[in-house]
């Protein structure tokens, strides 16, 4: 339950982060609000030497209306993003998603930055994310760049970020369609999601259905060709690969992904 | 008016709320600066021989002041019991988390680092990873031995039931899943020596008891042995005593001569401490259509774990209790206590019963089922009644009192039981997504079946304060506040200036301590005779003050003092007599032995609603009656039984402990056990019912465990009965989601 | 290295690993053990502190990241003449405690609900709740715990 040794460091600017990322290399490992990270190194199962703390950047922490979409910086907390005003009224999908993450004291600290990062097929937000065709800005040694959240989740706890790369803005455009929905099936409150299902509008994405976060191409392609939720739905299973865990056999989950599927697109025509 | 009875807020509150408690690690005492900091390696192996521990590089690290091995330890006599259970294992390890060497750091942060330094070579045997695995003998923990089984038993008529006479037999094999206790303090010890005795803080139910297994573990007399219990975060059976792993921690300060202190961390607590339950059953009923049970047979094979601790004695209480509430002409169980490759079992909250409980009751609705009657109407037609107690069962257990039928009625009349089906049925009609389930218990349970007593010395000084020494040993259970409103009520002391002792064998040498729900009904009763004792002590000191005759004083409790009847103006207080009798007050010492175990019993009434898309089962409404005897304290009484219930549903619905095949355990951290939290759970509706006993003088039973032992069948069953329309007949515990989707399945394939 | 942290109004500084909790921090550092630790994957919520106000579980914040910030634990929650916060007193009341491990990280859980939400219903409170175990009480008490410090509180009073 003590993480491993390791040498802290902290940066006061994004600039001061990149160079101790550079400087630390492979040995070295961002710091937000640590709620994916601490747990790993207190297990042991993550070692880095070296903790670049960037959970000060204050800059990194808003959420913006920028005519067209919603710019939220990587540091912002679950909290704040359950609790925007801002979101509620042009991303709820995000707002109630955030309010799902863990637990209060969780979402007092941990980051979307950090959960986005972190590509925890299993988190809710990538998966949100994906839902909502977000774009995910990083700053690297080279500078700025943006990747869409359909190219950012590579695999098992694989992101397109590159070493010593920091992720500093989600870019969410203000979606066209209005109706939304997000099913997280637990067997207890606080659990990870068994399965869950993000949709906002004809976009389904689908938490803890493979090794990444992903979009349920089958169930869009049906609402597309003007079919019916619960026909839609039955494509949810569609080029997944559930794990068989102590959570779930792969078949529940397969289940699981077509009636969530279904209730969710339910709920978002209702919110239409 | 007497306090007997009566709402009293808890004298341990103040404390606990404000500045929290004093738990073993948070002991901050002269005797344990610089204490050093133990970790204990542990096997990551489920079964394997130890071919070598090399701790060179451990020992070397800086900050480590010991690492030690069974090579440390004083050799095992010869011919000892080849199922013995060592304090470190020493050529071969037999479950994943045995301790196998300690570390000791100065720095509390050192340990983890040191401990991984130590290097343990292990040469893996086939692991025995459950029952099925054990029965087959093909592997055997123990050289030398036969085949796996590690004790066997019978009840009643035993295998040979006479099932004659009935129309129906329903016979099934089910499962009684492994559980973790999960007490929110895991395992903690601290030992320093004074002189030449040894000190040891321990979060223990059993101060006296983990005295004597020390002394007798690592060879020092006893009487150089001081055990003191500080605040104990939790227990519920699985803190009785010590186990090895503390014990090897007080060894180490023997051997070393070094004070040290101990806690483990959840991940070991998970795997290192006991557990509970781990049976598989089979049960047959048989009886008429008309609804009357005939004939009953259990049988059990219980999980030891690698170590028989109490697997044994857990399924002698099993079987022995096996008939529950119901009178039958004919019952009988058996019972096989089997080694596996997995932590040893032992008691938490129940032991032993509320598998008996959670058999009977299942095999009730499943008899009801194949006699198509409503599961309350079979056991109204079942049930011991009222005017038979004291009664003995079938399988060998003599009830004290009990209204069985009564405590039913009152539930199911709380409940508003045909409402509630009703409900159920326009549910089924509209075949909704979500259907409603009612599952329900009638139960009874044995409490302070150890027969052992208890102690209590009461202590009033000069100052007309009073000191309780009581033999229980509370972790939770407000024996402060209800020791103290006893001897108000017994003395006219005010319960302000009472004080209460526990856990600490210098102040009180010979005790057994708190489990199985004993401590009101025999450590209560004993502080009520001491009390009574001192009271005769005082009457003759006060006749001699008074100059008048024992029989004209009476004792006014409403104002704490002595007079002479009818003259009030004679009245003297506590504090002159304790004074009078002498520089050491007023003592008395006195012992309890009861006569026979109680047996508290109730009825549960469950409420679920089970998603039949999803599989997933929410309880919705608990309704109980838990019969204890006289209630001393409501308060109390009604904590218990919220605490209870919410451990029996968290093994219907949610917790089990998990193996994969070689004997790995699955759920080592709180995210993969399922320790239920307040999202699972609704507020409960707690029915009062008071049968009391004649085996002691507060007519009391015990209450810790029986909202346990009540609730997990009724859960269960709740949880059956929502889908039974869909033709499912039974889901193995826990009724996770999946299992139930997969019996609708299964169901609906049959069809 | 140096980390300056005010506990409870009182500014502690110490030279410390790295690594260091900020649960051992509270423990062991400023001496303040009522802050308990019982799990190892922030699944527990005994250790709950607020850090500038907001629950947070200090097994999982380093003390370097709360350093120069303010960590309320349970021996600040009572006022300077010693009266106790309103959540103090429903706990009390209701029985909301008894071994008392879990207690003070539930109550300072259920101080930052309250701040945040002035007037939950029992669901909001069970829901609000959902980071903390308790082996003990079965939830029941504490609910009602809670929603007595709501109604008989003022729940948005600063812990001192």
């Amino acid at each position: 339950m003590i993480p491993a040794p390791f040498s802290y460091r902290r940066a006061g600017t994004v600039e001061e982060a990149l160079d101790l990322a550079a400087e630390a290399g492979e040995d070295g490992k961002y710091l937000a609000g640590g709620h994916s990270l601490l747990p790993l190194m207190k297990l042991r199962f993550a070692v880095p030497e070296v903790l670049i703390d960037i959970g000060r950047l204050a800059e990194l922490s808003y959420i913006r209306d920028e005519d067209g979409h919603i710019a939220i910086g990587a540091l912002t907390r679950h909290h704040d993003l359950e609790y925007s005003a801002l979101l509620a009224a042009e991303l709820p999908l995000l707002a109630h998603a955030a309010g799902r993450v863990g637990d209060p004291q969780v979402r007092h600290r941990g980051t979307i930055g950090g959960s986005v990062a972190h590509g925890d097929a299993a988190s809710d937000l990538p998966a949100v994310a994906l839902a909502l065709d977000a774009t995910l800005v990083a700053r690297g040694p080279s500078g700025s760049r943006e990747i869409a959240a359909t190219e950012f989740f590579r695999g098992l706890f694989e992101t397109a970020l590159e070493p010593g790369e920091l992720l500093t803005e989600i870019r969410i455009p203000k979606p066209a369609q209005r109706g939304w929905s997000f099913q997280k099936f637990t067997k207890r409150a606080i659990d990870w999601a068994i399965v869950g299902v993000a949709v906002q509008g004809g976009q389904v994405a689908l938490v803890n259905m493979g090794s990444v976060p992903m979009r349920a191409a089958g169930v869009e392609q049906a609402l597309a060709a003007g079919a019916g939720p619960a026909d839609a739905a039955a494509h949810a299973a569609e080029g997944t690969n559930p794990v068989a865990d102590l959570g779930a056999s792969t078949a529940y989950r397969e289940h699981l992904a077509r009636v969530l599927t279904t209730r969710a697109l339910a709920e978002a025509a209702s919110r239409n | 008016m007497s306090i007997m009875g009566t709402r009293v807020l808890r004298t341990e509150d103040p404390r606990l709320i404000t500045q929290g408690g004093v738990y073993t690690d948070d002991l901050r005492l002269p005797e344990l600066t610089g204490a050093a900091y133990v970790t204990i390696v542990r096997s990551p192996v489920a079964h394997a021989l130890i071919t070598g521990i090399d701790t060179s590089a451990a020992t070397e690290m800086p900050g480590v002041v010991a690492v030690l091995t069974s090579a440390d330890l004083p050799a095992a006599p010869e011919g000892g019991d080849p199922t013995a259970e060592p304090l470190l294992a020493a050529d071969r390890v037999r479950y994943v988390g045995e301790p196998v060497a300690l570390v000791l750091t100065e720095g509390r942060y050192q340990g983890e680092d040191a401990a991984e330094l130590v290097s343990v070579d292990y040469d893996l045997l086939p692991a025995v990873p459950g029952i099925e695995a054990a029965l087959t003998g093909e592997t055997l923990l123990f050289p030398g031995t036969e085949n796996n089984i590690l004790g066997t038993g019978t009840a009643g008529e035993g295998d040979d039931v006479n099932f004659g006479g009935c129309e129906v037999v329903v016979e099934r094999t089910v499962v009684n899943q492994r559980l973790a206790p999960v007490p929110l303090e895991p395992r903690a010890m601290a030992a320093a020596w004074t002189g030449d005795r040894l000190t040891v803080w321990s979060s223990t139910q059993n101060a006296q008891l983990a005295r004597g297994a020390i002394a007798g573990a690592i060879g020092l007399d006893p009487a150089l042995i001081r055990v003191i219990a500080p605040d104990v975060g939790g227990g519920f059976g699985a803190k009785v005593a010590v186990d090895r792993d503390a014990i090897a921690v007080a060894w180490a300060a023997k051997h070393t001569g070094h004070a040290v202190r101990w806690i483990e961390t959840r991940s070991e607590n998970l795997v290192g401490m006991v557990h509970g339950r781990g049976q598989r059953q089979t049960y047959k009923i048989g009886g008429t259509r008309d609804g009357r049970v005939l004939a009953y047979h259990l049988d059990v094979v219980q999980d030891c774990g690698a170590f028989n601790r109490l697997g044994v004695f857990l399924a002698q209480l099993t079987v022995l209790m096996a008939a529950g509430v119901y009178d039958f002409a004919h019952a009988g169980a058996s019972f096989r206590a089997v080694a596996t490759n997995a932590t040893p079992i032992a008691a938490y909250r129940g032991a032993g019963r509320p598998e008996a409980a959670a058999a009977i009751e299942r095999a009730m609705d499943d008899f009801a089922a194949e006699v198509g009657m409503d599961p309350a109407e079979v056991r109204r037609i079942n049930v011991v009644p009222p005017d038979k107690f004291p009664f003995t069962t079938a399988t060998g257990a003599t009830y004290d009192t009990g209204e069985y039928a009564a405590g039913l009625e009152r539930v199911l009349g709380a409940a508003g039981y045909p409402a509630l089906r009703a409900e159920q049925a326009r549910r089924r009609e509209r075949g909704d997504t979500v259907q409603l389930g009612l599952g329900m218990s009638v139960y009874v349970e044995i409490t302070a079946g150890d027969m052992s007593g208890e102690t209590a010395r009461v202590v009033v000084d000069g100052t007309g304060a009073a000191t309780v020494f009581t033999g229980s040993s509370a972790h939770g259970q407000g024996h402060h506040t209800a020791w103290a409103m006893l001897v108000q009520d017994e003395l006219g002391i005010p319960m302000e200036s009472i004080t209460v002792v526990h856990g600490d064998t210098d102040a009180i040498p010979e005790a057994i301590g708190t489990f199985g729900s004993r401590s009101l009904q025999l450590g209560g009763t004993a502080v009520v005779q001491a009390a009574g004792v001192v009271k005769e002590q005082a009457r003759r000191v006060a006749a001699e003050m008074i100059e008048a005759a024992e029989a004209d004083l009476e004792l006014d409790t409403a104002h704490g003092t002595w007079q002479v009847r009818g003259d009030p103006a004679s009245a003297l207080g506590w504090g002159q007599i304790a004074e009078r009798a002498g520089p050491d007050g007023l003592a008395a010492d006195a012992r309890f032995d009861a006569s026979a175990p109680t047996f508290p019993f109730g009825a549960h009434l469950a409420v679920v609603e089970v998603d039949t898309e999803t599989g997933k089962a929410t309880l919705v409404r608990h309704v109980t009656v838990d019969d204890a005897g006289r209630i001393l304290n409501p308060v109390l009484a009604e904590g218990q039984r919220h605490g209870g219930i919410a451990q029996g549903v968290a093994q219907a619905l949610l917790e089990e402990v998990r193996y994969d095949p070689d004997g790995n355990p699955l759920t080592s951290t709180l995210v993969d056990y399922a320790a239920i939290t307040a999202t699972e759970l609704p507020s409960f509706e707690l029915v009062a019912s008071e049968t009391p006993t004649p085996i002691n003088p507060l007519g009391a039973k015990g209450i810790g465990e029986a909202g346990t032992i009540g609730s997990t069948p009724a859960v269960l069953n709740a949880v059956i009965d929502a889908v039974s329309h869909l033709g499912v007949r039974h889901i193995d515990m826990p009724a996770t989601p999946e299992k139930v989707w997969a019996a609708i399945n299964e169901a609906r394939a049959a069809r | 290295m140096k980390v300056a942290i005010s506990v409870n109004g009182r500014q502690v500084e110490a030279e410390v690993e790295d690594r260091l909790l900020l649960a051992h921090f509270v423990r062991e550092v400023a001496g303040l053990t009522a802050t308990n630790i019982g799990c190892d994957t922030t699944s527990c919520g005994a250790c709950t502190v607020l850090l500038d106000g907001e629950s947070v579980k200090s097994c999982t914040v380093l003390a370097a990241q709360a350093d120069g910030h303010e960590v309320t634990t349970c021996e600040g929650l009572a006022g300077a003449d010693g009266q106790w916060h309103a959540v103090q007193q429903g706990f009390h009341a209701e029985h909301g405690l008894q071994c008392g491990f879990c207690t003070p990280g539930m109550m300072m859980a259920a101080v930052s609900l309250l701040a945040e939400n002035p007037n939950p219903t029992e669901e909001e409170v069970r829901t609000g709740l959902e980071g903390n175990i308790c082996r003990c009480t079965g939830y029941h008490n504490i609910v009602r715990a809670v929603l007595a410090a709501a109604r008989d509180g003022q729940p948005a009073q600063e812990a001192s």
